[in-house]
């Protein structure tokens, strides 16, 4: 379903991306794991047209993104949920969602899908008129899942959706995750939190200096010693 | 007493107009847009050219006319603000602030020294005063074209109210201003949202030009300068970058205007306005409406 080949990564002199490539097939819940500045997010920026790849070449179900603009992208069923979450801080719950139907041409499709957003994540129907900023870190999380959710996508990817939430929120978020990805989505998953990904993952890259230097099912990483090591604080 | 109120709320309303411009471009780009101001003086000169024509081959202008002149100029400058903002700004909008701020101000100059070199350094007569049948309402002798002007104001400015607050482009204007970055990750074309809020924003300066042209009768190509610094007056004491804020700012600082003139004398009209923009900027820096932003980090 998405196929990353090769891809380089320049921010002015600094080369963040070295020929990383990955794949996610239908139906999967990838995990790209990978210390600080390893370039997990640099990926999901590439694939999702916020930068532009130097070489390299991303494919989605058949089209070539790699020069696409963020809009088509989107269009296409590939949506992005950024890392920090970036709600719209002054738009009202019910905006925000409103926002992540932006390119549904129809005002009741995008109606249809708030409501199921909001029958999945009760706590927001109760928010709906309350300022996306106002809510907490783990209802603005949801928020964030929620709104990419209305924009109707095939793949999700999500920027390090645990960061900042108490363990009892975060197992509330990777619930959300797998649930969606029963609903048929795909996931593209970026943690620090190797532990809690690797539970709903099916597969997991580890990511170093801008490539992926490990490829294997998530129940034989959770068991690599060097991932343990490295990531699950060695328990 | 009646009298004094009209003319500060006519005045007043086409301020709120220059202002709802100036304040929309603030709230998106954070840009101080100095050409916002020549863009009111471009908006009169366009329909003097039209008023001038049309006057060619009607003998008498009706409202109709004035209004059908009025929409015109609006498109016409309406589209200087997008080639504006296309040629000057979008190049430097990763640019530091300082930079777009000068590049304003040159955009300002352009369209100053532009329109001199066009229409000539002399005032022109404007070929409609409005003038024709007037009522009276409580003491204050009131011109129907003026009802009229003011009315096709409130109007332009409620539509535009409604539009922000509850269109699927007025949201994103609202959410680039928020967030550029998440906003395009929702598939919002920001340079195409940013050149409507330009257009719009143009237009109603474009409009306000038309309106102070044929109210005040003469206009000249640096009328902008002086309308500018008003606006950003009225949209400072509304609280800049909110819409409801520049309407009210725009009313108020013509209602301070008139009451100003009306007992201090009409040289202190100016003196007046901006000791009040002082006056807003020490005491009450974010303006009667600006937003206080509830945040969480
Ligand atoms: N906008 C930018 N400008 C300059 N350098 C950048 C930019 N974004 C990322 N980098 C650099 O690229 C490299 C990879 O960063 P990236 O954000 O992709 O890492 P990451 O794996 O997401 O890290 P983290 O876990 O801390 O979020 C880092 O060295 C970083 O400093
Ligand atoms: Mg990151």
């Amino acid at each position: 379903m998405l196929e990353i080949d090769g891809i380089d990564v320049s921010y002015g002199g600094v080369q963040a991306l070295h020929g990383m490539s990955l794949t996610v097939a239908d139906g999967e819940v990838v995990a790209l794991l990978g210390n600080n500045g390893a370039g997990k997010t640099s990926t999901l920026s590439a694939v999702s047209g916020l930068v532009r790849p130097a070489g390299g070449r991303i494919v989605f179900d058949g089209h070539d993104i790699t020069r696409a603009s963020p809009p088509e992208i989107v269009g296409l069923g590939l949506v992005h949920v950024p890392e920090g979450r970036r709600i719209f801080s002054t738009l009202t719950v019910q905006e925000n969602l409103q926002m992540g139907g932006y390119l549904v041409r129809d005002p009741a499709e995008t109606r249809r899908r708030i409501d199921r957003v909001y029958g999945l994540l009760p706590r927001l129907r109760e928010r709906r008129e309350q300022q996306g900023g106002t809510l907490s870190g783990g209802e603005q999380q949801m928020l964030a899942i929620g709104r990419a959710i209305v924009a109707g996508p095939r793949l999700l990817m999500l920027d390090e959706p645990s960061m900042g939430l108490a363990p009892l929120v975060v197992t509330a978020v990777m619930e959300l995750i797998a649930e969606i990805n029963e609903g048929g989505t795909s996931v593209l998953l970026v943690e620090q939190n190797a532990k809690a990904a690797l539970k709903i993952a099916t597969r997991g890259y580890v990511v170093e200096n801008g490539r992926c230097v490990l490829d294997a099912p998530a129940a034989e990483l959770a068991d690599d010693s060097r991932v343990v090591e490295a990531y699950l604080g060695g328990v | 007493m009646t009298q004094i109120i009209w003319n500060g709320l006519f005045v007043g309303s086409f301020y709120a107009l220059v202002a709802l411009g100036y304040s929309m471009v603030y709230g998106i780009m954070k840009l101080l847009n100095f050409a916002h101001g020549d863009l009111y003086m471009l908006g009169a000169f366009i329909g003097f050219a039209l008023l001038t024509s049309f006057s060619g081959f009607t003998a008498t202008l009706s409202l109709v006319a004035l209004l059908v002149v009025l929409l015109l100029s609006m498109v016409g400058t309406g589209l200087a603000g997008v080639a504006i903002e296309r040629i000057a700004y979008r190049p430097l909008r990763s640019a530091p602030r300082l930079s777009l701020l000068i590049t304003a101000v040159g955009a300002s100059f352009a369209l100053e020294y532009g329109m001199r070199i066009i229409a000539g350094p002399n005032p022109q007569v404007y070929p409609v005063r409005l003038g024709g049948s007037s009522v009276h309402v409580l003491g204050a002798r009131i011109g129907v074209a003026q009802l009229v002007l003011i009315g096709v104001a409130i109007a332009l400015m409620v539509t535009l109210n409604a539009m922000v607050m509850r269109s699927r482009q007025g949201r994103a204007m609202r959410a680039i201003a928020l967030d550029p970055v998440a906003a395009r990750l929702m598939g919002v074309d920001v340079n195409r949202v940013i050149a409507m809020a330009f257009f719009i924003g143009s237009a109603l300066a474009g409009a306000a030009g038309v309106m102070a042209g044929s109210y005040y009768g003469s206009i000249n190509f640096l009328m902008g300068f002086i309308i500018g610094l008003k606006a950003f007056t009225a949209a400072v004491i509304g609280g800049i970058g909110s819409f409801k804020g520049a309407m009210l700012g725009g009313v108020v600082l013509g209602l301070l205007e008139s009451f100003g003139t009306h007992f201090l004398g009409g040289q202190w009209r100016d003196v007046f306005a901006f000791a009040f923009l002082i006056l807003f900027l020490t005491v009450r820096p974010t303006g009667l409406l600006g937003e206080r932003v509830t945040e969480r980090v």
